[in-house]
């Protein structure tokens, strides 16, 4: 179901994921301040902002890869906000990190096979794998190639594959762009909006903010730790201030 | 899998048959050569177990001393059967593996410092020893009380009694190493070696799996230090516990190659060997020799030759039929 835009709802209640009041940090330092967003069950969300800006950290805390300090996070009505990464991606969420993260001395099929590492995932893999496979041809030709070696695009395939590979119900992706030529670039999200069409619901982070907000419902603005705004993305686009400090028009 | 499974499996088991063969036809002296090649082999191979996954531990001559120590300690003390007293000596083991594990694995203390931290456990074990001289005998050592040829009391006098014990131990080391190596836990291992943060968001419970394997070859490690001092029936900080120990260890495993199930027990064959030979050629003259060496030569092979004598002969059979430009895949 797509989520209305004004965030009326009570806290989880028809969203899959809800983040509210969020803050996060690396030791003293303070990273995110109080953030909330909802992510609504078939919807692709993203989340732009600035270097710096905090994108990432909120991406680590939802995938348990850290702590928030305060503030709850709730996914399919189920409270995750102490819950360890592995039981994070038990529960339906895989994150494709940020700079990819591959285990460059592996091969892709490992690699995609370490992405089945969880029990249910491990009796589906042979389905799984030729179902990743079948979204990117390329991997296939490539499948006994060490993933270090691979062109900078079929990484982040691979990186997707891999996340792909636990059958997650909401995919977190941190800037699958990055690095990448401007024609690549616009296969990534080809890409995005493949996994869309097969009902996965989204979680991006991007930098690029046009071409994100061609394939997401709806973006939040992150900022120095702080959502600044947050819509539709055929508002944002319509947005002056966002226009003039990020699109450049 | 499974064909993988029998065809290594039957491979130990023509190996084991030939071994066993090996007490009818040598002299003792041989036989209490290849006692020490297998029964150190057993505990190479228990470290390799972490090492393979870039688990670098300076501290196993800690495990080992307390595997030694315990039987010998509990039999003397409490008359206590070394049936009891070598697994109190594992658990002991385990627990310390534990209660330094944890800690380091919570905090991500890695590669260099991970070393770093089990080296002063190595020599702590070392130094607790031999300040307990009153019970322990220093650094002069202690003899589990003879009682002559026993089950109980685990003493045999006769060598191809410990040639047995030693054989079968060092075949279950070697089961326990494809076990790790084929089991499902190897890929989450590979993965936390190459990208614990990586690991961890694709559902590895990257504290755990390390605290599996470090818990096995800790216990297997003692488990090896138990059976030396039954065999030698003399226990000695130097030779089975501290830093020159935890060194030909590591010394070991990586010379005869870490990453092949039989590289720990070629290490094996050369630190017995070359003790030995050292020892025969010039007497007792240089008894710091083999560490000296041990230490240049790892450094040789560290560079030269990363899988070890034995990955060596592998990748070499291996690239004969059949140039490979990538990597093999996994079974
Ligand atoms: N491991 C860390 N330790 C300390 N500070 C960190 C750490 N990771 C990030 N930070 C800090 O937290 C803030 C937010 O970083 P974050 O990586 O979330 O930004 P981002 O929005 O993803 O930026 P970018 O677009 O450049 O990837 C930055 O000020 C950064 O320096
Ligand atoms: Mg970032």
């Amino acid at each position: 179901m797509a989520a209305d835009q004004n965030g009326q709802r009570s806290l989880g209640e028809g969203a899959m994921l809800t983040l509210c009041n969020i803050s996060a940090g690396y030791g003293s330092f303070r990273a995110l301040f109080d953030v909330s967003l909802e992510v609504g069950a078939g919807e692709a969300i993203g989340v732009v902002g600035p270097n710096g800006a905090g994108k990432s950290t909120l991406m680590r805390v939802i995938s348990g890869m850290l702590r928030a300090s305060s503030g709850e996070l709730v996914f399919e009505g189920r409270p995750l906000t102490h819950v360890p990464a592995h039981r994070i991606v038990e529960a339906g969420i895989a994150h494709v990190p940020e700079h990819r993260r591959l285990f460059a001395r592996l091969t892709v099929e490992e690699n995609l096979r370490i992405g089945a590492f969880l029990p249910q995932a491990r009796r589906h893999y042979v389905e799984r794998s030729e179902w990743v496979y079948a979204l990117f041809p390329r991997l296939l030709e490539r499948r006994r190639q060490l993933a270090g070696t691979l062109s900078g695009g079929e990484q982040q395939m691979v990186a997707i594959g891999r996340a792909l590979m636990s059958k997650p119900k909401l995919l977190l992706m941190d800037e699958p762009s990055a690095g990448l030529a401007p024609l690549v670039v616009d296969q990534v999200f080809d890409l995005v909006r493949r996994i869309r069409e097969e009902g996965y619901t989204v979680l991006i982070v991007e930098q690029n903010l046009q071409q994100v907000l061609d394939v997401v419902d709806r973006a939040y603005l992150l900022e120095v730790g702080r959502i600044r705004l947050s819509g539709l993305s055929a508002e944002l686009k319509k947005n002056p201030a966002i226009r003039k400090a990020y699109i450049g028009l | 899998m499974k064909n993988e499974l029998a065809r290594r499996l039957g491979a130990l088991v023509v190996a084991t048959l030939l071994l066993a063969l090996v007490p009818l036809a040598t002299s003792d002296y041989a036989l209490h050569i290849a006692i020490q090649i297998l029964l150190w082999g057993f505990v190479y191979t228990a470290w390799s177990l972490m090492g393979k996954f870039g688990l670098v531990s300076l501290g196993h001559g800690a495990f080992l001393g307390i595997g030694a120590y315990a039987s010998p300690l509990l039999w003397n003390y409490a008359g206590l059967t070394p049936w009891l007293g070598i697994p109190i000596g594992i658990l002991a083991a385990m627990l310390l593996a534990l209660i330094i594990g944890y800690p380091c694995f919570r905090l991500r203390v890695v590669g260099h410092y991970f070393a770093l931290v089990t080296l002063a456990l190595s020599q702590v074990a070392l130094l607790t020893i031999v300040a307990a001289r009153d019970i322990t005998g220093g650094s002069l050592g202690m003899t589990p009380k003879a009682v002559g040829h026993s089950w109980y009391a685990l003493q045999f006098p006769e060598k191809p009694y410990f040639y047995a014990i030693a054989l079968a131990v060092w075949v279950f080391g070697i089961l326990i190493w494809h076990f790790v190596d084929i089991g499902k836990g190897r890929a989450a291992l590979d993965a936390i070696a190459e990208d614990e943060g990586a690991a961890a968001a694709i559902g590895v419970d990257v504290m755990r799996e390390k605290l599996r394997v470090t818990l096995a070859s800790a216990a297997l490690t003692a488990f090896g230090g138990a059976l030396l001092s039954q065999y030698f029936m003399y226990v000695n900080p130097d030779t089975l516990s501290g830093i020159g120990v935890s060194l030909q260890i590591v010394f070991a495993a990586i010379a005869g190659g870490m990453y092949s199930a039989l590289g720990p027990t070629a290490g094996g064959l050369f630190t017995i060997a070359l003790p030995e030979i050292l020892r025969v050629t010039m007497g007792t003259n240089f008894v710091g020799a083999a560490n000296t060496i041990y230490g240049a030569l790892l450094v040789i092979f560290i560079i030269f030759m990363p899988r070890g004598v034995i990955g060596l002969i592998e990748s070499r059979l291996a690239a004969a039929p059949a140039r490979k430009i990538s990597k093999e895949p996994a079974a």
